[in-house]
């Protein structure tokens, strides 16, 4: 470890800041989503596709029970539901959770740039790991 | 002539507010938990808005003490939502990972503009522990609740042992960085503000800290605890990461590692908005006085609080996936 010698000046990389840039922007927006989506929700502005005063009945139940009896969706169909407070709610957590995807994307052309071929495909396993989880291939997993 | 002895009330009388408020946080949080675990299993008198209102107000504490212990906020939210709250394992840790990840989105864009975060550090072993993080997520989902709570029981067992003994090197030595390290060129500088010194810093032992790094991501997705208990002691001791790098890429790994677990719950439906999001809420707005009260609060108390709170809440997992303490 060296301390204080001329030339290690601490150089915060240009993938670095581009990285902290759209995390951050990601990071308030899906904050902000994730608040104005459950007001929404509970004080009753979006209608809630399970009643709100039934949850305490099902919140017990393993999802697979859970499912059963809300016919709550599995995968990407809750989509076709945000219109209801319940799935609207799920826009900010969706969000938050692609929010490093899109910042792998971001950072990707400039190790492309810098010829970093390491980098560039560790970015590309990094965002086949996350697209892999996102597809909800695996929500029929069972 | 007056300002010492001023200056001294104003710290004791921190300090005073600082010790009510960990008493009113022990006090709520062990009261929440008796009562919680009296109406047990499923179906209690409160209606949902108690819950969410008890819960956003639990993570709120959590919070609190999440930041000066050093601990995510996941490892706390998810044996003690667990076993004193009302909802089904499945949808605590589905929120737990969100919890975990909030926590470390929030700190992530300061940590790296301040060089305190490695991306090039961070990113080989997130590829691999948010790949792990799938395959615990999906056996979480699959496994017996009973199965989940005991084996959850046991590991934060383990993490307290580990935060009990655990030691931490401020600097840790690297004298040679090995091949792999090398070769992704893993290195930094960064500025330590308590010194005034820019200090650089190297890795070795780089493959084991990728093999661990798989255990970990599992572990992380399985029980929906993220990972910043682990993390830290494998970058810091094993890799020989400065504390303070180690800290702030743990949170980057977290935000992968997470995201990636998160998704499975999210698919498979385990993530329900009325548990997830006061508990982020309440997490976020905690660690924020948390962070405040970093100059008040004495950490040594703080974490040795925060050992006994997962003592307790470890014990409780166990006996309640053992059927003794329902």
């Amino acid at each position: 470890m060296d301390v204080n010698t001329p030339d290690n000046d601490p150089i915060i990389s240009a993938e670095q800041q581009r990285y902290a840039t759209w995390l951050n922007w990601g990071m308030r927006s899906g904050l902000a989503i994730l608040a104005v989506s459950f007001l929404a929700y509970v004080l009753g502005w979006l209608p809630a596709h399970f009643p709100l005063e039934q949850l305490p009945k099902v919140w017990g139940l393993s999802t697979a029970e859970y499912l059963k009896q809300t016919g709550a969706p599995t995968g990407w169909a809750w989509l076709n539901l945000i219109g209801y407070g319940d799935f609207a709610g799920l826009i900010g957590i969706a969000w938050l959770s692609a929010c490093s995807l899109l910042c792998l994307l971001a950072v990707m052309p400039i190790y492309v740039r810098r010829k970093d071929r390491v980098f560039v495909a560790i970015c590309v396993c990094a965002l086949l790991v996350q697209l892999f989880a996102a597809s909800g291939i695996l929500s029929s997993v069972h | 002539m007056l300002n010492e002895p001023v200056a001294r009330l104003r710290e004791l009388g921190g300090l005073l507010r600082a010790n009510a408020l960990l008493l009113l946080l022990s006090l709520s949080l062990f009261s929440a938990g008796a009562y919680a675990a009296n109406s047990l299993p499923v179906t209690s008198e409160m209606p949902w808005w108690g819950w969410a209102l008890a819960l956003f107000v639990t993570c709120f504490f959590l919070g609190i003490v999440a930041v000066p212990s050093g601990v995510g906020g996941g490892v706390l939210f998810v044996p003690i939502v667990g076993g004193f709250f009302p909802f089904h394992l499945d949808f605590v840790r589905g929120a737990g990972l969100l919890v975990a990840m909030a926590s470390a989105l929030a700190a992530g864009p300061l940590l790296l503009r301040g060089g305190l975060a490695s991306l090039r550090l961070a990113l080989p072993l997130a590829v691999l522990a948010s790949a792990s993080a799938i395959a615990g997520a999906l056996l979480g989902l699959v496994l017996p609740a009973t199965t989940v709570q005991i084996a959850l029981g046991l590991t934060i067992l383990g993490i307290v042992v580990l935060m009990a003994t655990a030691k931490k090197s401020e600097f840790p030595d690297v004298l040679k960085q090995d091949r792999l390290a090398l070769a992704l060129s893993i290195h930094g500088v960064f500025h330590d503000a308590a010194q005034s010194k820019n200090i650089s810093w190297k890795v070795h032992r780089t493959p084991l800290g990728l093999f661990i790094f798989i255990l970990i991501g599992f572990i992380g997705g399985l029980f929906g605890v993220g990972a910043g208990w682990a993390n830290l002691p494998v970058l810091n001791l094993l890799m020989g990461a400065p504390i303070k790098v180690a800290a702030g890429t743990s949170g980057l790994i977290l935000t992968l590692a997470s995201s990636s677990a998160t998704w499975i719950y999210l698919s498979k439906g385990a993530v329900l908005a009325i548990i997830a999001v006061p508990s982020v809420i309440g997490m976020m707005l905690g660690a924020m006085i948390g962070a405040r009260l970093l100059h008040v609060l004495k950490a040594s108390m703080v974490r040795k609080m925060v050992i006994t709170l997962l003592l307790f809440a470890g014990i409780r997992a166990l006996l309640k996936g053992l059927g003794v303490w329902m």
